[in-house]
C-alpha cells in the first residue's frame, strides 16, 4: 500500500443538490505527491469537488479512494486530509497555538507534545513565537499561515486548499503561492488545490484540471493547457487566446497546413482532418509590423502599459487582441499593420470542424 | 450657500413670530388640536398668544421676545457667515431660560419658597401650550442652524437639526422624566424637600431582608432579583434546546417551532398568566383532574414566585429562543467543518469548537432573559399573589390605598438599578466578544448536526416544552367559549356578544363593552407607529453615518432606555408630566409619546443593522451628486431601507397593542388602552370576557404580522438548504 499513500482517486462519482446537479460524472486520479490544481469559473464545482473528497459533503453516486482505500463512506474526521478553507476557520476563541495544536490532540496525543508540534508547525510556516496570539490579532498573510500549519501539522495525505490566497492582495499572493508550493515540494505532500485564477493555477501546479459546468474539459501539465487548449473554452479560459476560423488545407502524418487570414503555415494536426477548424492564437503569438508581410490588418485601438503595449486590431479574423513587448511607442489608430505569425502559442483546436 | 441660509433662518423666524400672535401660548384643557380654541381665542385671557401674555404682565415671556427679536435683527443685519455664533447664543438661551422659568413658576406661582421670598409674588401660569412648544422647537433649530453656518459636520444644517431636535426629545421623555422621578422622590406633596420618604423606604425590611435564609420572608428586592435570575436561567437553557434542534438537528418539525417565535410579540403579557391560572390555578382544570385523582388538595400554589417563574418561562423561552437561533446559526459553518477536517468527531467539535463559540450569545441571552423578567409586570399582576415583585410593588404604591410616590420611586430605582446593571454587562463585558458572524465570504458549508448524545435530549425537551406552550396557547383561545372556567363548561358565545357586541340603530351601534378602548388603541397604536419607525430610523442614519462628537454617548444613552423597566417609565412619566411645565396626563399624546420612545431603541438597532449593510459609497455618490443630505435620505437610503422600516413600522404598532406595564400608569377614562382595560376585567373576576377580549387582540397581530411576512417575505442567509425563517423582524429581536 506504500506506493499508493497520497494517491486520490474519484470513481464515477456525482453530486447533486436537490434537482440540481453539481457534478454529473466524474472520474479523475491523482498521482502521489503532486500538486493538483482545480480550474474554472465560479461556480463550476471545484468546491464541491473538494468538500467531497474531505468528507464535507457526500457524494450522491460513486466512490472516492484515498490512499487506495475506499473512503466515500468515512465521515470527515476520519480521513486522512485536512484542509485550508477560504476564510481559514481560524478558531477565534483559541490561541495560535490551540488551534494548531487542536487537530494533534483531537487524534489523542499529549497535549505537552501536541504544543511542541505546534511551534515546529509554525517554525515551518515562519511564525514561530506567535503561538500566544489570537488569530484576530495577525495579519491576513499570517492567519493564512497559521492555517496551513494547523493543516500541514496533521501530516496527512491529502492538503486540501480552497482559494487559499482569495482573501490576500495580490502583492501577498505571489509570494505565498510560491511559499505553498515550496512547502508542498519540501514535504512531498498530495495536495489539491482549488482556484478560478488561471494565473495562480499555472504557477504552482504539476497538474492543472480544468472544469467546466461540474465536468472536466481538459487534464494536463500548465504547458499542454497553454500550448495545446482541447477546447475554445480552454483556450480563451488559458491565457486569453483569440479563437479564430481558419481552414486545414491538408494533412501529412502529424503536420497540417492551415490557412489563416491570408497566409499559410504548418501547424501540429492534433487529429484534425482538411475543412474548416477553430485555432487559438495567443496574444502574443503575432508580431505588429508596419512593414513586413503576413496577415492584414488596422489598429482599432491601443493601449500603453510600461512593459508592453495592447492593440485590438481590425482584420480579416475579425477583431483581435494583440500584446506587442518589443516595441514602447504605441502605434496610433487607423495604422494599416501586419501581423507576422510565430508558430509558438498558436494551435488548431481539435474537434472543431 | 448664503441664500440657503438665509432662507431656512427666515422660515423658522417666521414661525416663531406666528407662534408668538397666533397660537396660545399656554396649555388648552380641551386638547389643542379640537380646536374649540379658536372661538374664544380673543375673549379668553387663558387661550391668548406669547406676545399678549407678555404685553399683558407675564414678565417671565419677555426675554422670550426679547431673544426672537435680536434673532430677527441678526438676520438683517449680518452675513451667515458672521452670526453663526450670536445665534447659537440665543437659541441656547432662549432654551434656558424657558426651561428656568417653566420650572420656577407653576400653578399657584413660584415653585419655591427661596424665589418668592427673593422675588416676591408672581402670578401662577399654566404648563406649557402650542405656543411655547412651538418656540422651545425654533430656538433649538436656531442652535442647530448657527453651527451650520459657522460651518459644523461641513454646514450640514438637515443633520445639524435632526440631532439636536433627537437630542431635545430624548431630553424631554426619557430623560426629564427619570430626573423627575429621583427628585420626586425627595418631595413632599407641596413640592418642598423631604428625605423622609426615602430614609424610611430605602432600609425597609420589606425591600431589603434576608430572612428567607434563616425561615422567614426575603424583601421584594431579593425575591425579584431570584426571580429574575431563575427565569434568565431557564429561557437560555430552554431557547439554546430549541436553537440546537432548530439548526442542528434533522427533526422533522423544525419548521413550526419557529413559529414559537413569534408568540411572545403578539401576547399581551399578562396572558399567559391569565391561562395558567386557568389550567393550574385554584379551580384549573388541571388542578381539578388531579385533585380528583389524588384526592390531594392543591391549593394556591400557583400564586407566587412559582407560578409567576412558570409563567415567564412560558413568555421569554421564544424571545430566547430567537436570540440564540441567531447565534447558533451565526458560527460560520467552516469553523465547525475545519474542526472535523482536523480528526474530530461531532461530540468534540460540539464542546471544544461550538459550544465556546456560543458562550457569549449565551450570556446574552441571560442577561436579556435576566431584564426581561425584572421588567414583566403582567404576569406578577395575575399571579403574584400576596407576595408581589418590585414591578407590582411600584404600581401598588401609587394606585393603592398607599399612595406612597417616594416608596415608589424608591422601588423604581432599585429596579432599574438592576436592570441596568444587567444592561451595563452586556454592552461593555459582552461587546467584542462575539464570535457569530454572517460574513460574506461565501465558503458554502453547512452547519453539522448534534451529536447524538446531545440530539435526542435535546428534541424531546423542546417537544415537550412546545406541547406544553400549545396546551397554554390552547386554553386562551378555548376559555374565551366557556360560560364559567371550572364550574360550568358549556360552550357559549356570550363573551364575545359581550365584549364585541354591534347593534344598528340608523348606522352601526358599537355596544360591546370592549370596543371603546379596542379603538382608542388601534388608533393610537396607528399613530405612534409611523413616529416610532421615523425617529428610530432618522437616529440609525445619524448614527451609522454622521460623525459627530458624542455620538458614542448619543446611541449609548438611546440604548440604555431599553433596559429601563415600563413600570419606572410609568411611575417616572406620572411624576414628569402630571403638573407643569409639561402636563400630559389624561391625555393621548402621553400615551403616544410612551411607545415612540420605549420602542424606539429597536427601530433604532434595526436601521442600524440594515444600515450597515448599505455601502456608505451609496450616499457619498449621491452627495457628490450635489443631492443635499435631506435628499439623500429621502430618495436613495429609505427606499433601500423599505423592509426595515416595514419591520420598525409593525413592531412599534403591535408593541403598542401588546404592552401594559408603563400603560397601566397613563391610562385615562378618555383614552383606555385595550391591555389595562383587560387587567381591570381580571381583577373583577371576569375572565370570560378578558380572555375572548385577548383572543381577539392575538388574532389582530397575527393578521399583521402575517400581512407583514407576506410583503417582505423570508430572508437567505446561506446556502444550502438552510433558510433563515426568522424575517428581518424577528432578525430585529434576536438582537435584543
Ligand atoms: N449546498 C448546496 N445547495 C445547493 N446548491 C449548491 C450547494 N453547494 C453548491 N451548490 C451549487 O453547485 C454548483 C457548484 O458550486 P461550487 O462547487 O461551490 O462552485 P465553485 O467552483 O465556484 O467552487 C453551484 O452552481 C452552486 O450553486
Ligand atoms: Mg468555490
Amino acid at each position: 500500500m506504500t506506493q499508493t499513500k497520497g494517491a486520490v482517486a474519484f470513481r464515477n462519482v456525482r453530486k447533486t443538490f436537490g434537482s440540481f446537479t453539481a457534478i454529473p460524472d466524474l472520474t479523475l486520479d491523482i498521482e502521489p505527491g503532486k500538486l493538483v490544481t482545480l480550474l474554472g469559473p465560479s461556480g463550476c464545482g471545484k468546491t464541491t469537488t473538494l468538500r467531497m473528497l474531505a468528507g464535507l459533503e457526500s457524494p450522491t453516486d460513486g466512490q472516492i479512494l484515498i490512499g487506495g482505500d475506499d473512503v466515500t463512506r468515512l465521515p470527515a474526521d476520519r480521513r486522512d486530509v485536512s484542509m485550508v478553507f477560504q476564510s481559514y476557520a481560524l478558531f477565534p476563541h483559541m490561541r495560535v497555538g490551540q488551534n494548531v495544536a487542536y487537530g494533534l490532540e483531537a487524534g489523542g496525543m499529549k497535549s505537552a507534545e501536541a504544543r511542541k508540534r505546534a511551534e515546529e508547525a509554525l517554525e515551518l510556516v515562519g511564525l514561530s513565537g506567535l503561538a500566544g496570539r489570537l488569530p484576530a490579532e495577525l495579519s491576513g498573510g499570517q492567519q493564512q499561515r497559521v492555517a496551513v500549519a494547523r493543516a500541514l501539522v496533521l501530516e496527512p495525505q491529502v492538503l486540501l486548499l480552497d482559494e487559499p490566497l482569495s482573501n490576500l492582495d495580490a502583492r501577498l499572493r505571489r509570494k505565498v503561492r510560491t511559499d505553498i508550493r515550496e512547502l508542498q515540494q519540501r514535504i512531498g505532500l498530495t495536495a489539491v488545490y482549488v482556484t478560478h485564477d488561471q494565473e495562480e493555477a499555472l504557477a504552482v501546479s504539476d497538474t492543472i484540471v480544468v472544469m467546466k459546468e461540474g465536468k472536466v474539459a481538459q487534464i494536463g501539465t500548465p504547458r499542454e493547457l497553454y500550448e495545446s487548449p482541447a477546447s475554445d473554452f480552454i483556450a480563451d479560459f488559458i491565457g486569453e487566446a483569440n479563437v479564430v476560423d481558419g481552414r486545414v488545407l491538408s494533412v501529412e502524418g502529424d503536420v497540417a497546413q492551415v490557412e489563416l487570414g491570408g497566409v499559410t503555415l504548418p501547424l501540429p494536426s492534433r487529429g484534425q482532418s482538411p475543412g474548416p477548424a477553430q485555432i487559438s492564437l495567443r496574444s502574443n503569438a503575432l508580431k505588429v509590423t508596419t512593414d513586413g508581410t503576413g496577415i492584414k490588418g488596422t489598429i482599432a485601438s491601443s493601449a500603453y502599459l510600461g512593459d508592453h503595449v495592447e492593440y485590438e486590431i481590425d482584420g480579416p479574423l475579425g477583431r483581435i487582441f494583440v500584446v506587442d513587448d518589443e516595441s514602447d511607442t504605441p502605434l496610433p489608430s487607423g495604422t494599416a499593420v501586419a501581423l507576422e505569425v510565430r508558430p509558438r502559442g498558436v494551435a488548431l483546436i481539435p474537434g472543431t470542424a | 450657500m448664503t441664500s440657503r441660509d438665509n432662507r431656512r433662518l427666515d422660515l423658522i423666524l417666521a414661525a416663531g413670530v406666528f407662534a408668538l400672535i397666533a397660537l396660545p401660548w399656554y396649555r388648552i384643557r380641551s386638547g389643542f388640536f379640537s380646536f374649540e380654541w379658536l372661538e374664544d381665542f380673543i375673549s379668553s385671557e387663558k387661550l391668548w398668544p406669547g406676545l399678549v401674555q407678555g404685553l399683558t404682565g407675564r414678565w417671565q415671556l419677555w426675554p422670550v421676545l426679547a431673544l426672537l427679536a435680536v434673532a430677527v435683527l441678526l438676520r438683517f443685519t449680518q452675513a451667515p457667515g458672521k452670526r453663526g455664533g450670536a445665534l447659537i447664543a440665543v437659541g441656547a438661551a432662549g432654551l434656558a431660560w424657558m426651561l428656568a422659568e417653566g420650572l420656577a413658576i407653576g400653578l399657584r406661582g413660584w415653585n419655591w419658597g427661596l424665589l418668592e421670598a427673593t422675588f416676591g409674588d408672581v402670578a401662577g401660569q399654566q404648563a406649557f401650550g402650542a405656543g411655547a412648544v412651538v418656540l422651545g422647537t425654533l430656538f433649538a433649530l436656531m442652535i442647530a442652524f448657527g453651527a451650520a453656518e459657522r460651518g459644523a459636520l461641513k454646514g450640514d444644517a438637515f443633520v445639524l437639526g435632526a440631532i439636536t431636535l433627537l437630542v431635545l426629545l430624548v431630553a424631554t421623555f426619557v430623560f426629564y422624566p427619570l430626573v423627575s422621578m429621583f427628585t420626586g422622590a425627595f418631595q413632599e406633596f407641596d413640592g418642598s424637600f423631604t428625605s423622609e420618604g426615602v430614609r424610611r423606604n430605602i432600609v425597609d425590611p420589606k425591600i431589603w431582608s434576608l430572612a428567607c435564609f434563616w425561615g422567614g420572608n426575603c424583601g421584594v428586592a431579593w425575591r425579584t432579583f431570584f426571580l429574575a435570575i431563575c427565569t434568565a436561567t431557564g429561557t437560555t437553557l430552554l431557547g439554546l434546546v430549541f436553537a440546537l434542534v432548530a439548526t442542528r438537528t434533522g427533526f422533522r418539525f423544525k419548521k413550526s417551532l419557529r413559529l414559537l417565535t413569534v408568540l411572545p410579540i403578539i401576547t399581551p403579557p399578562f396572558v399567559v398568566g391569565l391561562a395558567l391560572t386557568m389550567l393550574l390555578g385554584r379551580s384549573g382544570s388541571l388542578t381539578q383532574v388531579i385533585e380528583a385523582a389524588t384526592g390531594w388538595e392543591l391549593g394556591r400554589w400557583l400564586y407566587g414566585l412559582t407560578g409567576i417563574w412558570i409563567a415567564q418561562m412560558l413568555s421569554f423561552t421564544p424571545i430566547s429562543f430567537l436570540v440564540l437561533i441567531g447565534v447558533v446559526d451565526g458560527i460560520s459553518p467552516s469553523m465547525e467543518e475545519a474542526s472535523q477536517t482536523l480528526r474530530s468527531d461531532r461530540w468534540r467539535t460540539f464542546r471544544k469548537v461550538s459550544l465556546p463559540l456560543m458562550a457569549p450569545g449565551l450570556a446574552n441571552a441571560f442577561l436579556i432573559g435576566f431584564i426581561e423578567s425584572m421588567a414583566d409586570f403582567g404576569n406578577p399582576l395575575v399571579l403574584g399573589g400576596s407576595g408581589g415583585v418590585l414591578s407590582t410593588e411600584i404600581f401598588f404604591a401609587v394606585v393603592g390605598a398607599q399612595n406612597d410616590p417616594s416608596r415608589a420611586a424608591v422601588l423604581a430605582m432599585v429596579l432599574l438599578f438592576f436592570t441596568l446593571s444587567a444592561f451595563l454587562a452586556q454592552r461593555l463585558w459582552l461587546s467584542g466578544r462575539n464570535y457569530a458572524t454572517v460574513t460574506g465570504k461565501g465558503d458554502g458549508g453547512r452547519h453539522i448536526s448534534l451529536p447524538r448524545r446531545v440530539g435526542w435530549p435535546v428534541i424531546t425537551v423542546a417537544v415537550a416544552w412546545a406541547a406544553f406552550t400549545i396546551t397554554v396557547y390552547a386554553m386562551i383561545l378555548f376559555g374565551g367559549f366557556v360560560k364559567i372556567w371550572g364550574l360550568d363548561h358549556s360552550l357559549t358565545l356570550d363573551h364575545y356578544a359581550k365584549a364585541f357586541g354591534v347593534g344598528w340603530d340608523n348606522g352601526i351601534l358599537w355596544t360591546g363593552v370592549a370596543w371603546d378602548s379596542f379603538w382608542t388603541t388601534m388608533e393610537i397604536a396607528l399613530i405612534a407607529a409611523p413616529l416610532t419607525a421615523a425617529v428610530g430610523l432618522l437616529t440609525a442614519w445619524l448614527i451609522v453615518r454622521q460623525r459627530f462628537p458624542g455620538r458614542g454617548v448619543f446611541e449609548f444613552a438611546l440604548m440604555m432606555s431599553f433596559a429601563i423597566p415600563g413600570t419606572v417609565i410609568g411611575i417616572s412619566y406620572i411624576m414628569a408630566f402630571n403638573l407643569p411645565p409639561l402636563q400630559m396626563t389624561g391625555t393621548a399624546a402621553i400615551l403616544i409619546a410612551c411607545f415612540v420612545f420605549r420602542n424606539m431603541p429597536v427601530g433604532v438597532r434595526g436601521g442600524v443593522a440594515a444600515m450597515a449593510q448599505l455601502d456608505g459609497s451609496l450616499d457619498e455618490a449621491s452627495l457628490t451628486l450635489g443631492a443635499s443630505s435631506g435628499r439623500t435620505m429621502r430618495k436613495v437610503i429609505l427606499p433601500l431601507m423599505r423592509p426595515a422600516i416595514l419591520a420598525a413600522l409593525v413592531y412599534s404598532f403591535v408593541r403598542a397593542i401588546t404592552s401594559i406595564s408603563a400603560v397601566i400608569f397613563l391610562v385615562s377614562a378618555k383614552y383606555n388602552m385595550a391591555t389595562a382595560y383587560i387587567v381591570g376585567l381580571v381583577e373583577n373576576g371576569e375572565y370570560g370576557i378578558a380572555i375572548a377580549y385577548s383572543s381577539v387582540l392575538i388574532l389582530v397581530m397575527i393578521t399583521v404580522i402575517g400581512g407583514f411576512q407576506l410583503l417582505v417575505g423570508e430572508r437567505r442567509i446561506r446556502r444550502g438548504e438552510e433558510k433563515a425563517a426568522n424575517s428581518s423582524f424577528s432578525a430585529k429581536e434576536a438582537r435584543a
